[in-house]
């Protein structure tokens, strides 16, 4: 924490910052929305919405106003509290992941604090992992509160699917760690500078490819996208959780995943290929920024093109594939980098 | 400001300690078990300890409540009623056994001679410091640790394979 500006400027700047933050990612999730079914639309060669305005750019907010006028109903002997508290949870949870996400270098800065990112601490990455499993209450109490069976079933399956994938999430990033030594997301970014033989940038992408894919398939697993997104499954279970709810409350969860979205692709973007590193950043360190966000566009671009490609796995499909394949997998991933770490420590940044 | 925060936190985490015990729906206990997870959390890094805060929210507050709420809704999961067992005496004797135990760390708080604090090593509850002293000081107690957790998940495997079923 820089000790030249007072206490309260710095509350002040913070503020500003997550204020500023918290709409760019309401934006991105309208535009996300709205991304997703242009996409989609000429996957399955369709025009998707193109009547509200040039491209059909309006459309979002048009849908905005429109759940924004939507009976706001709550079922019989539902419970209320946890009914409310639900949609709120996993919205907040989403937005405060993004309190540590650096989108560009620590040296740019503002009145003394970096500029592109609200904070830097010292466990980075795991405070990322503690605040997106608090979502899993979310999903439990949506389908719990609700008092019907659908919601019920699809809460517990998505809990446990939830609960599933955190491991080898969680153990595909360690390899990570083991190469970078440290937590801290601006640091892991550092060590990805520059490039090994002249042409090949620095990215953990080339030095930890098994764990890249494990990080992706629970990346996919955790935001309940297609091909994992049986809680969702119509035919068996409605929509899951999310079946007794309308109106804003419904475009909460929905705000929620794209948020989710956004947020797994900073985090791949940032442990596996190099962050804001890329031409000219010596230069220029504000073009990071731009950098960044094309490598998580791309992200979210491939997150909708295997929505539109891949067919929905079935449940047991889905838990034999977290527990038996990517469990293990990322085992023999963290395994493997700790050998290489231990006989070779100048090939992480960390050594 | 940290006097500030201490207080806030603290108010909540006995207040929502108090709903956890009186609160009728085993899911509302469940969940104000949470808030006071989470104000423990902030607790413990007021104190510094970051590691400890974050490992807390993702054990007790990302997997083990989680896995309580499992229970408490697949028991029951229409009224979320809890079952109304009742051991005879259980009242007098809690009330008994709990002022024994204020009156047992009132005695100690009281008699210790708590000083000011001492000012921390610098980078004392980072991840860095806890790994190391983890990995040198208490290596023999992580190990025997480790083992002991290697036997809880073997058991829970044997457990989970019935008799007369082979793995498949």
């Amino acid at each position: 924490m820089p000790s030249n500006i007072s206490l309260l400027a710095l509350v002040l700047i913070t503020i500003v910052k997550g204020a500023v933050l918290i709409g760019a990612l309401l934006m991105a999730f309208a535009y996300g929305t709205w991304l997703e079914r242009r996409l989609v639309g000429r996957f399955q060669l369709r025009l998707g919405p193109n009547r509200v305005g040039p491209l059909g750019l309006m459309q979002p907010m048009a849908d905005g106003v429109k759940v924004i006028f939507k009976e706001d109903f709550v079922p019989a002997q539902a419970d209320r509290l946890a009914y409310w508290l639900a949609p709120a949870l996993v919205v907040a949870v989403a937005l405060t992941a993004f309190a540590v996400i650096p989108f560009g270098p620590p040296s740019v800065k503002l009145f003394g604090v970096p500029l592109f990112y609200i904070s830097n601490v010292n466990v980075g990455i795991l405070l990322i992992l503690a605040v997106t499993s608090i979502g899993a209450y979310g999903v439990i109490l949506g389908g719990w509160a609700s008092n019907s069976k659908y919601s019920l079933l699809g809460g517990l399956r998505s809990t446990a699917q939830l609960i599933s994938y955190e491991l080898g999430v969680g153990l595909a990033i360690l390899g990570v760690i083991l190469l970078a030594g440290t937590l801290e997301l601006p640091q892991i970014v550092e060590q990805q500078a520059g490039t090994w033989f002249g042409f090949l940038p620095r990215w953990n992408i080339f030095l930890q490819p098994l764990g890249f894919l494990l990080y992706s398939i629970g990346a996919l697993a955790e935001t309940n996208r297609a091909p994992f997104d049986l809680p969702e499954a119509e035919q068996e279970l409605t929509t899951g959780y999310q079946t007794e709810y309308g109106g804003m409350k419904s475009a909460m969860f929905y705000m929620a995943e794209y948020i989710d979205i956004v947020l797994v692709s900073s985090i791949a973007t940032l442990l596996f290929l190099g962050g804001w590193q890329g031409p000219f950043i010596q230069q220029l360190p504000g073009l990071g920024v731009l950098w960044f966000l094309v490598k998580v566009l791309a992200f979210v671009f491939i997150f909708i093109w295997l929505r539109a490609t891949l067919p929905r796995i079935r449940y047991d499909q889905l838990m034999d594939l977290g527990w038996k394949v990517v469990l293990p997998l990322a085992l023999l991933n963290l395994l493997l980098t700790a050998l290489i770490v231990l006989i070779w420590p100048w090939l992480g940044g960390g050594g | 400001m940290e006097q500030v925060l201490f207080w806030l936190m603290a108010v909540v985490a006995v207040v929502s300690a108090l709903t956890t015990i009186s609160s009728r729906r085993p899911v509302h206990s469940a969940l104000a078990f949470l808030v006071t997870l989470l104000s423990l959390a902030v607790l413990f890094l007021l104190l510094s300890a970051q590691f400890v805060a974050v490992i807390q929210i993702i054990i007790y507050a990302g997997a083990i409540l989680v896995l309580f709420l499992f229970v408490i809704m697949l028991l029951n999961a229409q009224s979320g009623e809890g079952p109304q067992i009742k051991l005879p005496s259980q009242r007098p004797l809690a009330i008994a056994l709990a002022l024994l135990l204020f009156g047992g760390l009132s005695y100690l708080l009281l008699s210790s001679p708590l000083g000011a604090a001492r000012p921390l090593p610098a980078g004392m509850g980072t991840v860095q410091a806890v790994g190391g002293i983890l990995f040198n000081h208490f290596l023999l107690p992580f190990e025997v640790a480790s083992v002991l957790l290697l036997v809880g998940v073997i058991g829970a495997v044997v457990l989970t394979v019935k008799e007369d079923e082979q793995p498949k």
